[in-house]
């Protein structure tokens, strides 16, 4: 009699190469993503071995942490970060390995192009060595993170070795209020469970508001799956999976799609099927939300007040807590709601796709931002920029003072020029607020894209729904 | 490729009593551009190590004669954030062979063992334990037996730590995860063609 299964256990059983007692599973890997920073210790392990790649279709490569924002068609000025682009350049052609290179149409975030380019299908495990892989969850697949000597594994033998997580089931019930997107949606969990809370499980998102987001609002909540802890997260495809994944660049075309459709339909967790951890939330408690410290998990709805010690059970959180505000410039038991912000910056695999940018433009339009915030766009990839200059937002930024960069991580990670400087604060649509991500001692805001164009505008932390009104719905 | 063989370690610690340390303060992101393994070390912990104008920060635990030895005792939740195993290999090194926690991250603990990094979880109250007596004797020597399974303080109070078997072979035996992947690839083509 067969069980009733999770759409995660069918996935991953449908992946085992081999299981043995005692025995990590060897999980064969459908796609793998790799980019220039933690693929070159991998290439040269190959190298040491003498051994070639595995399968190298079912790996691609881009180019995203390091590149510049700016005349990405000049080289590199950075000295390290032009080295290790040209060590993938030398690579990937070296090992058989599809290369969107700077200047290539596909360029970008290399979670950002797997979804466009129709790479990323319901059913597959995928890997990267980047802990945002959990992206890609949002189709109904395995996607997790590995190191770079997993990045190795899967260009040696197309598997990786991986003990089964744990599963976690998080339901949000009922309809988002006005100015709540995805974004608020996942910093609402991740404070919840704070920064380690699903550490051991593999998540599975459902309920009435997961299924009314579209495909983009879905990769924003797997991406942060990562956040708290969880190997990564995963969504059941349905049909606005499957008409997102149409007519895409390397998606299966006609007739094979339509039959690749009907198998897809059964991607779905058995009525009855165990988790290790059920959640419920309920939409409506959730508001705009912004981060006030420096893991993901301390976050707060906008309205709040950051927490004062003596909220806090344990003395080792109140040191935490004590830490993080002295490193942030800020006050426990405080409000963040008119805190003046240095930079605005709309970005990373979180937040910069098309409906983000679009987000973020239909908030400004016809406005001016602040005079004392520094505005940075950075589109996910090349493609998302020409789609936003197509439809004329280009001209909306401009006209606001916003810089509308060239695709990459930016100042996600501060890798390239792109840096906050120490003691500044930016308002970001990325994922980590941690000391020092965005550039030495910079001061980060985690926060929707809505809340972010907010913050621009006012040049302060602001509630949207204030300065937009009852104006705002979206599925995003 | 071998590694270097775990069997036991004798050996002096050093104290971070933080919690929630990620990799991006192990390692920060701007140091991720070597395209070799070696001299992560010294960057390990950079921005808590060094002042902007790069003098050392003498508070700083790493500049601290007081403490030394090849084991990190670290507050709950480490190694949370990026998959970035530069975490790992700075650690390593800088000359660290353990890390003793009462919480890691999923990632960095596959990237630890991956690296002959030992991470070790025990308990808060042993954790409590060992940075006391640190504290009461910077010199205080931990014994870390992995056949054992265990963690042993000077005065003689221990505790035992779970490690996979599979693990606990390849640091016993210096081998790695891609020997036993390639053993199978009859298998995986198999697979390949089936699936
Ligand atoms: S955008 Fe940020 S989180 Fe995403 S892959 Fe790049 S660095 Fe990592």
């Amino acid at each position: 009699m067969q069980q009733q299964r999770t759409l995660f256990d069918k996935i991953w059983d449908a992946h085992i190469v081999r299981s043995s007692e005692g025995y990590p599973d060897a999980l064969y890997i459908d796609r793998h993503f790799i980019h220039e920073v933690t693929s070159p210790q991998a290439f040269d392990g190959l190298r040491k071995r003498g051994i070639s790649v595995f399968n190298p279709s079912r790996t691609t490569a881009t180019a995203d942490h390091n590149v510049p924002t700016k005349d990405q068609h000049l080289p590199i000025k950075e000295a390290l970060s032009r080295h290790q682009v040209e060590t993938l350049r030398k690579n990937c052609p070296e090992f058989g390995i599809e290369l969107y290179d700077l200047g290539h149409p596909y360029q970008g975030i290399v979670h950002i192009i797997g979804p466009e380019l129709g790479l990323t299908l319901p059913g597959m495990t995928i890997v990267c060595g980047d802990s945002h892989t959990s992206t890609h969850g949002a189709f109904g697949n395995i996607a997790f993170g590995i190191g770079t000597s997993e990045v190795e594994q899967v260009l040696a033998t197309q598997c990786v070795l991986q003990y089964r997580p744990k599963t976690m089931l998080i339901e949000i019930n009922g309809t988002l209020g006005n100015g709540v997107v995805a974004k608020d949606i996942i910093l609402y969990i991740i404070s919840k469970l704070s920064s380690s809370g699903a550490t051991g499980y593999f998540v599975e998102y459902a309920g009435e508001s997961i299924r009314n987001l579209s495909m983009e609002a879905r990769m924003t909540i797997c991406n942060m799956s990562i956040e708290m802890g969880a190997r990564g997260g995963l969504i059941a495809p349905d049909e606005t999976t499957f008409s997102y994944i149409k007519g895409r660049r390397f998606a299966p075309q006609g007739e094979s799609f339509d039959r690749l459709v009907e198998q897809w339909r059964h991607l779905k967790s058995d009525e009855g099927a165990q988790y290790d951890e059920v959640l419920t939330f309920e939409a409506s408690d959730i508001g705009p939300m912004i981060t006030y410290g420096t893991n993901p998990g301390m976050g707060i709805k906008v309205t709040d007040r950051i927490p004062a010690l003596a909220d806090l059970k344990s003395s080792s959180e109140q040191t935490s807590l004590s830490k993080s505000l002295a490193y942030m410039g800020l006050e426990p038991g405080t409000s963040l709601l008119g805190k003046a912000v240095d930079y605005v910056f709309i970005g990373s695999c979180t937040n910069a796709r098309i409906e983000d940018l679009r987000l973020v433009a239909s908030m400004v339009k016809g406005k001016k931002k602040a005079a004392n915030v520094e505005v940075w766009v950075v589109p996910g990839s090349k493609q998302v920029e020409n789609q936003a200059r197509e439809e004329g937002l280009d001209i909306i930024f401009e006209q606001a003072g916003f810089q509308l960069r060239q695709p990459g991580c930016s100042a996600c990670l501060g890798m390239n020029e792109d840096k906050i400087p120490a003691g500044k604060y930016c308002i970001s649509t990325s994922n980590r607020n941690f000391e020092g991500r965005q550039g030495p001692k910079s001061r980060t805001f985690l926060a929707s894209p809505l809340s972010a164009a907010a913050a621009a505008i006012t040049g302060k932390v602001t509630d949207v729904r204030e300065l937009a009104g009852a104006a705002l719905t979206s599925n995003n | 490729m071998s590694k270097e063989k775990f069997i036991t370690l004798v050996s002096t610690a050093v104290p971070m009593p933080i919690e929630n340390i990620d990799t991006d303060q192990i390692i920060p992101a701007r140091f991720l551009k070597a395209t070799t393994r070696e001299g992560f070390g010294e960057n390990l912990f950079r921005d808590w190590r060094y002042n902007s104008d790069e003098t050392p920060r003498n508070e700083f635990v790493l500049n601290d004669p007081t403490y030394s030895g090849k084991i990190l005792v670290a507050g709950k939740n480490f190694g949370c954030g990026s998959s970035r195993e530069h975490a790992a290999w700075s650690l390593y090194d800088h000359g660290f062979s353990v890390v003793i926690s009462s919480f890691f991250a999923d990632i960095f603990k596959n990237n630890a063992l991956n690296n002959a990094l030992l991470p070790i979880q025990v308990s808060d109250e042993f954790l409590k334990k060992i940075f006391a007596a640190i504290e009461k004797n910077p010199k205080t020597r931990l014994t870390v037996d992995l056949s054992q399974q265990n963690v042993v303080l000077e005065d003689g109070s221990s505790e035992t730590f779970d490690i996979n078997a599979y693990k606990k072979t390849c640091l016993l035996n210096g081998y790695d995860d891609i020997d036993y992947l390639l053993s199978l690839k009859d298998e995986i083509k198999h697979f390949e063609l089936a699936h």
